[in-house]
């Protein structure tokens, strides 16, 4: 046991620790000069991601209190997530740039981009943690952080609303996780997830409390991935944050729960793989069922809801509910083509929600406002960012030739491949109903003549590279999507396993 | 004489899980809604010392809780720093009040 000898496992985390110290440091030391504090948190998300990319293929465990238990383990699928994680907080930080949000608060910006780092710190134990308390910690510490983000602008009443909200729904659910980790202790007497999947081979502990400390586990990482008995904050919280954060939220942190949840079916129930790579689970808890009647029900309310939003903001929460759904599916086969099928959906989901908020955001920082009717014959007066924006939603939608195309076929041959015909058609059928509301904006922007008041957007250059940098890869993945597949395919790998 | 044994300890850490849940549900106002949830984290916290006590899971239990601890004083502190700027918002702090962001 010699832990500082595996500190080179965590070169990301602490240049991250590094930078959050910096970005405080520097806030208390130059208060004049805060435009260098987003360079800053730029170059140590950088850094950070050149010492990810070098641990891609790492396949080790880190912090070993005994042999096979560790807390943290470094494989492909947290690498892979961990990239995803600092390439949407590339594009965040590049966000509040241009926010006029946050532009508001004039003072207080050293506050938010050490609180995005905290984020992203909690993000990324989280995706690597293998034991159920460090679970727990880095949750919070993402959670802890994200309440006082979504409130940023103190003076903005929907602000405080989204935060107060977020603040109580997050701090119940995992009040309940953590009751449902002392339960789950109490029956197998460890929290690391290696540990308990042994003793669950061994022993036989069918039992009431066993399911109800599944469950209430599971309400933990519902939350953080907003699937359907725990998805009541996302359109509140979603709607009143800053856009910069909503979009934060929608991505990075939805990202970090799958990782936790892939991670806690697979290293607790896993007993065997079987022919075409089909796990075999332990017969405790009966995942495929429960996951695959979350996610028809997420999909469908989050589809079903998001046809009578006036607001874009809350409209895109709904859909990132649906979308949620969706990625949920991937992981209901309990298949590696299954995980493969939500790595490649969260590469492009990446880009392409990332880039509808973008858009949102900028035309909400002239017009003021998000609603659906205020976008009347935006389509003439902005024809890039209409054009630009008209990708993303037909891409969010999953219509080829865009990138969510590919994400959506993916997924649907992993379904159909096991045999879940059914569920594959439910699906199918909920992306046309979503088609519905995604288009009334674009009917909105073009095709309805009323102009009220012509809007002129002068874009600055940092804004349109960050739109070309989101909406080239939406393009390109939808055409030559190899690239992408391979890599997800490398990334399936989980340490132990 | 009864002795003290794991099931006392768990009827309580449950009893005092259901109050917080009760107080959650039923609480209007906003900091009691949050002592809800400081009730729910003790009756884990309960559990976690109770069984690595009386389960023999050496000292693990006990050391969770220690941590458990100092995160429900930092989600204490940042939820009621979030609850005072509501009140200077809104004066209020009646969780059914605040409902601007509703459809």
């Amino acid at each position: 046991m010699n832990f500082t000898s595996d500190l080179y496992l965590i070169y990301p985390e602490i240049v991250l620790t590094a930078t959050l110290i910096v970005v405080v440091l520097f806030d208390l030391i130059f208060k004049r000069s805060q435009s260098w504090l987003p360079v800053l948190s730029l170059t140590g998300i950088l850094a950070a991601f050149i010492f990810v990319v070098m641990q891609y293929g790492t396949n080790l465990p880190a912090f070993e209190y005994s042999t096979k238990n560790s807390l943290l383990s470094i494989d492909n699928l947290s690498t892979y997530f961990k990239g995803i994680i600092l390439v949407t907080s590339f594009f965040i930080v590049l966000f509040s740039i241009f926010s006029s949000e946050i532009k508001s608060c004039k003072d207080r910006h050293g506050e938010y981009y050490s609180l995005l780092v905290g984020m992203m710190i909690g993000m990324f134990f989280l995706v690597s943690s293998n034991d159920l308390i460090l679970i727990y910690l880095s949750m919070e510490l993402l959670s802890l952080s994200s309440y006082v983000l979504s409130g940023f602008v103190k003076k903005s009443i929907r602000n405080s609303e989204a935060s107060l909200k977020y603040v109580i729904y997050g701090s119940v659910s995992s009040g309940i996780m953590l009751f449902g980790i002392s339960l789950l202790y109490g029956l197998t007497g460890t929290t690391n997830l290696n540990e308990i999947n042994t003793i669950l081979r061994g022993t036989n502990v069918i039992d009431i409390s066993f399911i109800l400390s599944i469950f209430m586990i599971l309400a933990g990482f519902g939350f953080k991935i907003s699937v359907v008995p725990f998805h009541f904050w996302t359109p509140d919280v979603y709607e009143g944050s800053p856009i910069t954060i909503t979009a934060y939220l929608s991505v990075a942190s939805k990202a970090a729960g799958f990782a936790v949840l892939i991670r806690f079916i697979k290293s607790v129930f896993f007993s065997g793989i079987s022919q075409g790579g089909y796990w075999n689970l332990l017969s405790y808890f009966d995942w495929q069922v429960v996951l695959v009647l979350i996610s028809i029900v997420t999909m469908t309310l989050g589809n079903f809801t998001a046809l009578w939003q006036d607001n874009l903001k809350r409209m895109l929460a709904y859909s990132s509910i649906a979308h949620a759904g969706y990625i949920l599916l991937g992981v209901a086969v309990l298949s590696d083509q299954g995980i493969t099928s939500v790595l490649i959906y969260f590469a492009i989901y990446m880009f392409m929600n990332l880039g509808a908020f973008l858009v949102v955001m900028l035309i909400a920082n002239k017009i003021g406002s998000e609603n659906i009717d205020d976008y009347r014959g935006l389509g003439y007066s902005i024809p890039f960012l209409g054009t630009v924006l008209a990708i993303f939603l037909v891409s969010l939608t999953g219509l080829p030739p865009t990138a969510g195309f590919i994400a959506k076929l993916y997924l649907f041959v992993a379904l159909v491949d096991a045999k879940m015909i059914v569920v594959a058609i439910i699906a199918l059928l909920n992306t046309v109903v979503s088609l519905y509301y995604y288009i009334r904006v674009l009917k909105n922007m073009y095709l309805v003549k009323d102009v009220i008041k012509t809007v002129h957007i002068q874009l600055k250059p940092l804004s349109f590279v960050t739109i070309l940098l989101l909406v080239i890869p939406v393009l390109l993945f939808g055409i030559y999507f190899t690239p992408i597949v391979d890599f997800a395919k490398l990334s399936i790998q989980i340490l132990g396993l | 004489m009864v002795t003290v044994g794991l099931t006392h300890f768990l009827v309580i850490s449950t009893l005092l899980f259901s109050m917080g849940i009760y107080a959650i549900i039923t609480r209007k106002n906003a900091v009691m809604v949050l002592m809800g949830v400081e009730l729910i984290l003790n009756s884990a916290n309960i559990n976690f010392i109770a069984f690595s006590r009386f389960g023999n899971f050496g000292f693990n239990g006990q050391l969770i809780a220690l941590f458990v601890i100092v995160l429900a004083a930092a989600e204490a502190a940042i939820a009621l720093a979030i609850v005072l700027n509501i009140y200077k918002n809104l004066s209020t702090v009646n969780v059914d009040e605040v409902d601007n962001l509703k459809e």
